[in-house]
């Protein structure tokens, strides 16, 4: 077996050393009704690299890549270009093969680039620190609205409509065993501006509130101004949690720091990772500096050396579980370090320029895109303002037409009876991102296929 | 004097044969590295992106004007500045990695491969399911593996590391009593458990007490009896367990706390000892969580992104965590919502912990590393996991003081017990290890062993490799001995910066970059 050095000859003398005859002899603890002497049934013995090769490249054959079709998918998880060099960098063993870095003498490399990290998320999302990532934008909600009961003492949590349903079930699944109560909107595709319920949020605040969890742009594409929220929250007492799942809009649109919120969440995936069928990702924390004891999640800090250089550690781990146990702020133990090494080196090649233009080119594709859609006959735009996502309202159920794309070769974005089964009023609606990566043959198919289907 | 590297062995001939400092700060190969904030430039991109076409902006006035302040490099500053960076950290490639629990093995690099096949890197999770079969497929065939080697009927895929599938399975304990009117209200776990295991406990609303252990470091089974009652909802326990041994009680341990009509949650982060030569099914866990990351190799990235897929018993299936792959008919069909799929399994879903379907990512890397192998290959690895750690243990315990009679399973536990009186504590040795080349161990984890030192060399150390490390320890053993404290007080001497001051760190924090004048603004 290529990955295993010893051969038998070694195994003998090992068990010489140790004064065994055989190797089953060390596994005298387990009964020994249950210990196997031969190989599990049921499943194949080893391959050839080749052999796994084929087998897996079958598999991969029966999918149909992004980067092979039209694509027009959103919703959470978006296609951006990856420049080559991230995936060469992060491949390096030293990053690749490296632990958590709790032994800081030997893992600055992990550690240097994890206080990067922090120091861009923080700029990015114009909040004062960020954390050292999280599982992926939905658990990192889901631990704002816990850190917000901390903070406020409070247990009334309100969360938009306009927020990714996933992210809001993740939110339910994980608290209804707290004594935390979630307030959920309902969605609607209101006229120029889908997924806004800033009218029943503000009904709904009050002195109970520990905090308002809004997403923008939201699921809908919906771009909106939070600072009379993040106003309103405040004069209550509760803060303001803001969730962005498509970080390149924080290069084009107002950051959520500048507009007052209070902790801002996001999935890190469309600088750096990639789609891989949605994961692993990379949850985003960011929040104001008087909160960050209560924050949850790994932190990597600036310090000194015992000979005063400059170096950095994991710190203010007094919240964590492996020193709190039961009392830390959440049980997470790990980040998604590896892609937060990819979003970092994506934006540092990016660099500000770089981001601007980026989200400058995604928005104004998605506006030719959106308005070239909006001509089309049984099809109505319904966002006024958006960034590179926007919702249409089709004459039809839209799952019937979006499988029909899928099977013509194009994937028009997602049906929000998927995301929404049963939910009056959106079985017509389809949502469709729009980034860098479509070319105008693309473009053109898009429309091409929903003229098609829809002059039926 | 000097080693056979021609490095001093002791910090106090480092003066006599120290090089004079450099202009640079540069020493050779060890080169520092500024942050990207005193390098970059805001205006500078190492991304050509096209000038976007002219159209009316619809940001809806919400342009972002006020100074982002992200550094930009260009390509070769990216890769001089990240490679540099590389080069101040440890890791598998380079040594053994002897971390005990963590299981740092060699990453297989077909693994790799094939996680970037493009029909598995770059497929969206929400595409039309008939355009994304073969992931399904791939997702169904891990779980099949796991479930055949685990001997569970059932498994969760979708949790995203170990301590989330620990979540996963305490969720769906407490939803299975509570589907029965049953409000249990304390959750047993040891004192020698993951610190993981009592915060989740404490997550799902539970109160934590400990199980008592014995002397010879496995669960006291009397006075587990004795505690176990109406209120305990679940036991976790890790096996083998965090002493490196073999929970010789298991099975009358499930016994028990199933006739008091709790679920045995098992840690399955040493399942990598045992998989192939034992299925838990066979001991009568009722969930247990599976490190892709440990087990089945995925790479460790520093500090993730894991996996951890949960097992289950035919009474937890029907509350497992939504989405999963469901196969009907000869397709697969991902079922995202409650009442769709499958009669039993996730039929009172306690709902969905992640935002879509989990690591597929690493699903791939572990199917790779599965099919490698195969069930012979996975039963070998098991048992060099544990005869290298036995192997460890008995070429050492003349010299350092194992904590419990062997044998070990996987890791060999030592407590400070031979450093008495040398004025050398666990961290001191573990420091002076990095100046020998190696990664410490794990150190004073377990908590109840004193100065634990928790050493797993896995399965992928020649014994070449092992005799090197064994005689390393050996004679950082022997030097503590001969009182040479200061090699180890004042180690590193060799790493790339000496020991950090993490009280600093953690009263003054410092979590992003300032620049020199907004630090004096803030002054």
């Amino acid at each position: 077996m290529r990955y295993l050095p010893h051969m038998d000859v070694d195994r003998r003398e090992m068990l010489g050393a140790i004064g065994v005859d055989s190797i089953d002899a060390l596994y005298r603890d387990v009964p020994a009704t249950a210990l196997r002497t031969s190989p599990v049934e049921g499943l194949p013995h080893h391959m050839t690299e080749l052999e796994v090769e084929r087998l897996l490249g079958a598999m991969a054959a029966k999918n149909r890549a992004a980067g092979a079709t039209p694509f027009f998918i959103g919703c959470g998880a978006y296609k951006h270009h990856v420049p080559a060099s991230v995936d060469h960098i992060i491949q390096r063993g030293e990053f690749l093969t490296s632990y958590t870095p709790y032994q800081p003498e030997i893992a600055q490399g992990t550690l240097q680039y994890l206080f990067e990290f922090q120091s861009q998320v923080a700029r990015l999302t114009g909040m004062e620190v960020a954390n050292a990532s999280m599982y992926d934008g939905s658990t990192a909600m889901t631990e704002a609205i816990f850190m917000a009961q901390r903070v406020t003492r409070r247990t009334r949590a309100i969360i938009s409509a306009g927020v990714h349903p996933h992210y809001v079930d993740v939110a339910r699944a994980l608290t209804q065993f707290s004594d935390e109560t979630l307030l959920i909107g309902t969605p609607e595709l209101t006229d120029g501006r889908p997924g806004d319920d800033l009218d029943w949020i503000l009904s709904e605040l009050d002195e109970r509130t520990s905090c308002v969890v809004v997403q923008n742009p939201n699921l809908f594409g919906h771009v909106a101004d939070l600072s009379d929220l993040a106003a309103a929250c405040h004069a209550k007492g509760a803060l303001l949690v803001v969730v962005v799942t498509e970080v390149v809009s924080l290069g084009a649109i107002r950051a959520p720091g500048d507009m007052g919120a209070d902790i801002v969440v996001g999935e890190g995936q469309s600088i750096g990772v990639g789609l891989n069928f949605g994961g692993p990702y990379l949850g985003l924390f960011a929040c104001r500096e008087k909160h960050v004891r209560q924050a949850p999640g790994r932190l990597c800090g600036e310090t000194v050396d015992a000979s005063g250089r400059r170096g950095f550690v994991l710190t203010l781990s007094t919240r964590e579980q492996h020193i709190r146990r039961e009392k830390a702020t959440s049980n997470i133990c790990t980040n998604s370090g590896l892609c937060a090494l990819a979003f970092s080196i994506h934006l540092s090649l990016l660099g500000e320029a770089g981001l601007r233009q980026l989200a400058s080119y995604n928005h104004a594709r998605a506006v030719q895109v959106a308005e070239r859609l909006a001509a089309v006959k049984g099809v109505r735009l319904v966002n006024g303002a958006f960034f590179n996502e926007f919702t249409l309202l089709l004459d039809r159920p839209s799952r019937a037409v979006v499988r029909d794309l899928g099977n013509k070769g194009v994937l028009a974005g997602v049906a929000l009876d998927r995301l929404y089964p049963g939910v009056a009023g959106l079985e017509n609606g389809v949502t469709l991102a729009v980034t860098e990566t479509a070319t105008d043959a693309d473009i053109d198919a898009l429309v091409r296929g929903f003229e098609e289907l829809l002059s039926c | 004097m000097l080693n056979r590297q021609g490095r001093p062995t002791a910090a106090g001939d480092a003066a006599d044969t120290a090089t004079p400092e450099t202009f640079t700060g540069h020493k050779g190969l060890d080169l520092n590295e500024p942050l990207i904030f005193e390098i970059g430039r805001t205006d500078r991109s190492g991304v050509d992106v096209p000038v976007p076409p002219r159209v009316t902006s619809r940001l809806g006035g919400l342009e972002r004007l006020a100074p982002i302040e992200l550094p930009g490099l260009s390509e070769p500053e990216a890769v001089r500045h990240y490679t540099r960076l590389s080069r101040k950290n440890y890791a598998i490639d380079m040594g053994l990695f002897p971390l005990g629990s963590c299981t740092m093995k060699h990453n297989p690099r077909l693994n790799e491969k094939m996680a970037r096949l493009p029909g598995f890197a770059d497929i969206h999770p929400l595409q039309p399911q008939d355009t994304v079969q073969g992931a399904l497929e791939l997702i169904d065939l891990v779980a099949h593996w796991l479930m055949t080697l685990t001997g569970m009927p059932a498994v969760a895929m979708s949790p995203k590391a170990g301590a989330h599938g620990e979540l996963c399975g305490l969720m769906a304990i407490r939803a299975a009593h509570e589907a029965r009117g049953d409000a249990r209200k304390v959750v047993l776990c040891p004192e020698s458990a993951h610190g993981t295991n009592p915060a989740t406990a404490a997550f799902c609303g539970y109160k934590v007490e400990d199980i008592p252990a014995t002397a010879d470091g496995r669960v006291d089974l009397a006075a587990l009896k004795s505690r176990l009652g109406p209120d305990v909802a679940a036991i976790m326990l890790t096996n083998p367990n965090t002493c490196g041994l073999f929970e010789r009680d298991i099975i009358e341990i499930a016994e028990a706390t199933h006739a008091a009509g709790a679920y045995f949650y098992c840690d399955g982060a040493n399942f990598n000892a045992i998989v192939g030569k034992v299925r838990p099914g066979d001991l009568g866990i009722d969930a247990m969580h599976i490190n892709l990351h440990k087990t089945f190799s995925t790479p460790h990235g520093g500090g993730g992104p894991g996996a951890g897929p949960v097992v289950f018993s035919e009474a937890l299936a029907p509350f497992a965590p939504l989405p999963y792959v469901h196969k009907a008919h000869g397709r697969f069909e991902l079922v995202e919502h409650r009442g769709e799929g499958d009669e039993h399994f996730a039929s009172q879903t306690f709902g969905r912990m992640v935002a879509f379907h989990g690591q597929m990512g690493m699903f791939v890397r572990a199917a790779s590393y599965m099919l490698s192998h195969g069930a012979d290959g996975l039963m070998q690895a098991a048992e060099d996991a544990v005869l290298n750690a036995n192997y460890i243990l008995a070429r050492l315990k003349d010299v350092m003081s194992p904590a419990f009679a062997g044998p070990c399973m996987h890791e060999a536990l030592f407590d400070d017990g031979f450093l008495k009186d040398t004025g050398v504590t666990t961290l001191d040795f573990a420091k002076a290890m990095i100046d020998e080349g190696y990664h410490p161990m794990t150190m004073y984890f377990p908590l109840v062993v004193h100065g634990a030192m928790l050493i797993e060399p896995t399965e992928t150390e020649s014994k070449a490799a092992l005799d090197e490390f064994i005689m390393a320890m050996r004679a950082l053993a022997a030097a503590a001995r001969r009182g040479e404290k200061e090699r180890f007080t004042g180690a590193p001497h060799f790493a790339p910066v000496q020991r950090l001051d993490e009280t600093r760190a953690a009263r003054q924090p410092v979590l992003t970059y300032k620049a020199p004048t907004q630090m004096q603004a803030a002054q």
